[in-house]
């Protein structure tokens, strides 16, 4: 592996050096300090997802030396990911390399982080890597320890798929190996956990697979809470689309999934037990461990960050973004993802230039397909207000309840194409 | 002073538009990016290099609400007429590869 300090062979083209920087400073008339440093300005960027890969396309666009730390080879998307496992979607098509990026100069450590100190990430093989700003976009990491007999050797015989990959697979092959006349049962967790849509989404697509070729089977989703985004848009199609199909249990009746027996396809809540064919249980979920570790994570398990520069609350020079990052009212979604780490990404610029980061004005749009020319959407736009990001009043919400069927199509189009793009932008 | 480092980049590195375009980016621009821009966008409309007007008669009229059901209308409303004139003029000033790719 390259030299973790120094100018390894794949250092960023656009090398601009702190001297370069400080210098210009000085030139503004903003007092350079009387000695200035001969290495870059070195940003970290541990975590290669939508959040992490945008932020250091962003950094080192911007001329810093960035290092991406993320052992996996390829990144493995999961919008989408619930069109695979409905049959709907080829499983290459989430999958994306981190070849661009390499290409476009950036510096990719295959190797997971391990632990932070004195301004430097550790690594697994006992090398560290300094840095001037660390950025952690390290996602979620499933809470093995929340619902009795739910850890990682039960996610084998009932799936999460909450991370796309081998899990997506498993819940696609488990599905087409059911008979017909199963039942199928989807545990939702209570808020917040990664894409607050996605449970009905899944639902949906699951119904549409059911509904074409195992007519007789049931979906019952067993939820942790009272209430979910884009309800009355899902219960809705639901009625229309897969009518008696889906079956939906709240909290206050019985929804909470506090145990399983993976070996027996037995899910059991506080008001009863119930066996399913096909078990994914979504379980609740934390930032990942990296946060943990560095401390930047809060009692709640997500890490509280200031929402102009995306710096931790906890600990100074260390931002966090996406689904990691406490984002106030925004949802853990790929799309707020990259909308905060190109944030964060002009923060850095700004902080390690001594300027003052400007407040930004972020967006964020989740699509739900509920059937291949079925979407809808919901949307917010969003500024910081008292330390958090807040939604701006008056925009935002859920498609309209009445739109004709031309609109679910045109909203499911634009579902794909919104991927294409940022797929394209991230990792093309 | 983000100018002047901008311009130091520039000079001295040959760094692309796309740093200082990122980092000069008006408040929501980044996020309009999202989904419009890259080559691929399909049925969401390319918006970089299209004329501010346009741009901004569309943002305008998306804002009062036009029924067309899309997220526009929605997110539209977000901003004020300086915020989508900013946004309208930055878009109008670069093309599609200076938006996403260093």
């Amino acid at each position: 592996m390259p030299s973790p300090s120094g100018s390894p062979p794949g250092a960023p083209r656009h090398f601009t050096g702190r001297r370069t920087l400080l210098l210009a400073a000085g030139a503004a008339g903003l007092g350079a300090p009387a000695l200035l440093a001969q290495t870059p300005p070195r940003v970290v960027v541990v975590g290669g997802g939508f959040a992490g890969a945008t932020c250091a396309r962003d950094l080192a666009a911007a001329g810093l030396a960035v290092t991406l730390v993320e052992p996996r080879a390829e990144y493995v998307a999961c919008p989408f990911s619930n069109a695979v496992i409905a049959g709907l979607r080829q499983m290459e098509q989430q999958r994306f390399s981190y070849a661009a990026l390499e290409a476009n100069g950036l510096r990719r450590i295959a190797q997971p982080a391990t632990g932070l100190e004195d301004g430097r990430v550790l690594l697994a093989d006992g090398t560290t890597l300094p840095y001037d700003r660390l950025v952690l976009a390290p996602g979620i990491e499933l809470r093995f320890d929340a619902i009795t007999g739910y850890d990682a050797a039960a996610a084998g015989r009932m799936p999460h798929a909450w991370q796309a990959g081998p899990q997506t697979l498993l819940l696609r092959q488990q599905l087409e190996a059911m008979p017909d006349g199963g039942v199928v049962a989807i545990a939702a967790p209570a808020n917040p956990f990664r894409c607050p849509p996605g449970p009905y989404e899944r639902a949906s697509l699951i119904a549409h697979y059911l509904k074409t070729h195992k007519p007789r089977s049931k979906l019952l989703i067993l939820d942790a809470k009272d209430s979910f985004s884009k309800q009355r848009l899902f219960e809705a199609a639901w009625q229309a689309l897969y009518p008696g199909l889906i079956e939906w249990v709240s909290l206050s009746f019985g929804g909470n999934v506090t145990e399983v027996d993976a070996a027996e396809g037995v899910l059991v809540t506080e008001f009863g037990r119930h066996r399913a064919d096909v078990a994914n249980v979504i379980p609740p979920q934390r930032a990942g461990a990296i946060a943990r570790v560095a401390g930047v994570t809060d009692a709640s398990g997500w890490c509280p960050v200031d929402p102009v520069t995306f710096e931790s609350r906890l600990r100074p020079g260390v931002h966090v973004v996406g689904d990691a990052a406490i984002g106030g009212a925004m949802p853990k979604s790929a799309f707020t993802a990259n909308a905060q780490a190109r944030a964060c990404a002009a923060a850095v610029v700004a902080l390690l230039a001594g300027e003052t980061p400007r407040p930004p004005k972020l967006i964020n749009t989740c699509y739900s397909l509920l059937a291949p020319d079925y979407g809808i959407s919901i949307a917010g736009v969003y500024s910081p207000r008292n330390g958090l990001l807040a939604e701006v009043e008056g925009a935002g919400g859920i498609s309209p309840a009445d739109a004709p069927p031309e609109i679910r199509a045109a909203e499911a189009a634009h579902a794909e194409g919104w991927f294409r793009v940022i797929t394209q932008a991230v990792f093309g | 002073m983000r100018r002047a480092v901008a311009a130091v980049i520039g000079a001295v590195t040959l760094a692309p538009a796309a740093a200082q375009s990122a980092a000069e980016a008006p408040p929501g621009a980044l996020g309009c990016a999202g989904c419009h821009g890259a080559p691929a966008a399909g049925v969401i409309p390319d918006i970089a290099g299209q004329p501010a007007q346009a741009t901004v008669a569309s943002l305008l009229a998306y804002r009062t609400g036009t029924g067309t059901g899309s997220v526009m209308e929605r997110i539209a409303k977000g901003f004020s007429e300086d915020e989508i004139r900013a946004i309208a003029e930055w878009f109008a000033a670069r093309g599609t590869a200076t938006l996403h790719r260093p």
